[in-house]
């Protein structure tokens, strides 16, 4: 079929090239060249370094008890908007895009106060002996938050499209609930989890501004790289800083990696289930 | 799904016991982890009572936060927006090789730490990185000044629209186009009476979403503007300034204008959504887009 060529490829293009190269490639080149500059042994004692090494350890550990959290809730949470009825069902499903608009100082801020040990939860729970607010486990409510959307928002539309005659064949064969759920619509729903998990998990290794307000930031132990980052920058030492940063920049090229296989994979299943 | 009428036989977990406690479980958590912080910071903001509330969000300081939040979304939205519209065009309109790797690129910054993004910057334009000392020398200011925030804002929000109208033009595809300019529309003409009626809605919503973000953005804005109070705090730098200095219900009070921002653009969100913007399919403001169907014909 011969085509017809639109006008206006060398000027749209351009401008995407340009701006791409100037407000993305740039500043990450810049970074990744400042890093590199620093020679492989300079560069393996700064993210070597125990305090890197404890921030890495809590950061990643955080995010992944936060992902698992939000893998439940959120699958739940997507169940319930897109199987059930009930009133007010259309104002949690547009509220659960809040994490997402509100602004993370205000959610750091606003998650402090709620779990400071005077806050309405953080006195309840100093009562059974829990502290959450300057400590690892105000880090994992704080990167709860910020990505809870990711994986109600990953799983809905796939619960939404599920065709409800595979449920029906399982329950004519005798299935129970159960068995049905574990072993027809879980595998069906699996590559849009590990979608939704990905971005989930990437998104709490990046977070900094609800988490700085609640973790206490004490040096191995509620020290998060992003913010370890931001100090060394502070103290002007811009090659640590460079040199931390650029660990984030590889997590989150490996997240990316990650991400897009896990969306390529959610997707050919979508589409497959719906053809 | 399948056209034909059938009778409702009970679904999986459709027993009532099941979904009585189901809906109730995450009701409860929700309204613990989302609606709560909500409700906590509207508390705060008039914890030490209306005065105090009145005189933050009067006070100069605070707005001047205001002012440079919103000059910076002034300049930072639209030339995201003109570039979004640009990057969906190119890669929607024509074949060439690199348009998946194209697509990847615009998304990084949904996956990078703002963080990473404000040290990145620091990089280019601080004294230490590669155009400072030029930049130093011939008396421009960027980093530490508005458009060192503004610069780190597009960084951040640089693929808001163009996700939005991607998988939609691909969607579309080029007959329309194809046939306006068959018939002699320019191709500016063709792009504001044919393409742009198809597109208003999702690019309103991206242009919505990408607001929200620029005005909230704090760790890449935190590291480039230097944070000086009354020049370079932004608002939700202020916040953080308040907080700090133990003056909780300022913070909260000012917390309390971006948390309006925030439930505005939900409200925005769900209108346009009935429009048919935002495919349900996408995170709302972070995630990068599965990559469109690249089909060759629609």
């Amino acid at each position: 079929m011969r085509r017809r060529v639109l006008p206006g490829l060398p000027l749209s293009l351009g401008i995407t090239l340009f701006y791409v190269g100037l407000i993305v490639v740039l500043p990450l080149g810049a970074l990744v060249f400042k890093a590199a500059s620093l020679g492989p042994e300079d560069y393996w004692r700064i993210v070597s370094s125990p305090r890197a090494v404890a921030s890495y350890r809590v950061t990643v550990l955080s995010a992944l008890a936060a992902t698992a959290f939000n893998l439940v809730f959120g699958m739940a949470l997507a169940w319930v908007l897109v199987r059930y009825r009930f009133p007010g069902r259309r104002l949690v499903d547009a509220i659960v895009d809040l994490p997402f608009a509100l602004p993370t100082a205000v959610a750091g801020i606003a998650l402090t106060a709620l779990f400071a040990e005077s806050g309405w939860f953080g006195s309840i729970l100093a009562k059974v002996g829990i502290t959450v607010a300057y400590t690892p486990l105000g880090i994992m409510v704080a990167m709860c938050f910020t990505s809870l959307p990711f994986i109600v928002r990953t799983v809905q539309p796939v619960l939404e499209d599920l065709d409800p005659a595979l449920e029906e064949a399982a329950q004519t064969l005798g299935g129970s609930d159960r068995a049905i759920f574990m072993r027809v619509i879980l595998p069906l729903l699996t590559p849009a989890l590990l979608a939704g998990v990905s971005l989930s998990f990437a998104r709490s290794l990046g977070e900094f501004g609800a988490i700085i307000f609640i973790a206490g930031n004490q040096p191995m132990k509620t020290e998060i790289t992003a913010l370890l980052a931001f100090i060394r920058l502070e103290e002007y030492d811009y090659q640590a800083a460079a040199a931390i940063a650029s660990v984030l920049l590889i997590m989150a090229f490996v997240m990316l990696a990650v991400t897009n296989l896990m969306q390529a994979r959610a997707l050919r299943y979508t589409e497959r289930s719906r053809a | 799904m399948s056209a034909v009428p059938r009778r409702k036989p009970p679904r999986v977990g459709d027993t009532p016991a099941v979904r009585r406690t189901l809906i109730a479980a995450v009701l409860v958590v929700g309204a613990l982890l989302i609606l709560a912080p909500l409700l906590v910071i509207l508390f705060q903001a008039f914890s030490a009572g209306v005065g105090v509330f009145t005189a933050t969000i009067t006070n100069p300081d605070t707005r001047h936060a205001i002012w440079l939040t919103v000059v910076t979304a002034l300049i930072a939205v639209p030339i995201n927006t003109a570039f979004g519209i640009a990057a969906a065009w190119a890669i929607t309109k024509f074949d060439f090789r690199g348009r998946r790797f194209l697509i990847v690129v615009i998304e990084i910054p949904f996956s990078i730490s703002p963080i990473v993004a404000g040290v990145a910057y620091l990089f280019v334009y601080g004294l230490q990185g590669l155009f400072g000392p030029a930049l130093d020398a011939a008396g421009v200011k960027v980093l530490f000044a508005l458009p060192g925030i503004v610069l780190a804002s597009m960084f951040v929000t640089a693929p808001f629209v163009a996700r939005e109208l991607i998988p939609l033009m691909q969607a579309q595809g080029r007959d329309l186009e194809e046939a306006a300019t068959s018939l002699g529309a320019s191709g500016w003409r063709t792009f504001f009476s044919v393409t742009l009626p198809n597109i208003r809605w999702a690019l309103l919503y991206g242009v919505v979403l990408c607001n929200a973000r620029v005005m909230g953005e704090f760790g890449a804005v935190s590291v480039v503007s230097g944070n000086i109070r009354g020049q370079t705090n932004t608002l939700p730098l202020h916040i953080e300034l308040l907080y700090h200095d133990y003056q909780t219900a300022g913070a909260f009070a000012a917390a309390s204008i971006l948390t309006v921002l925030a439930i505005v653009t939900i409200v925005a969100k769900v209108l346009l959504e009935r429009q048919g913007a935002g495919r349900a399919g996408r995170p709302a403001l972070a995630a990068p887009a599965p990559a469109a169907p690249q089909g060759r014909t629609l």
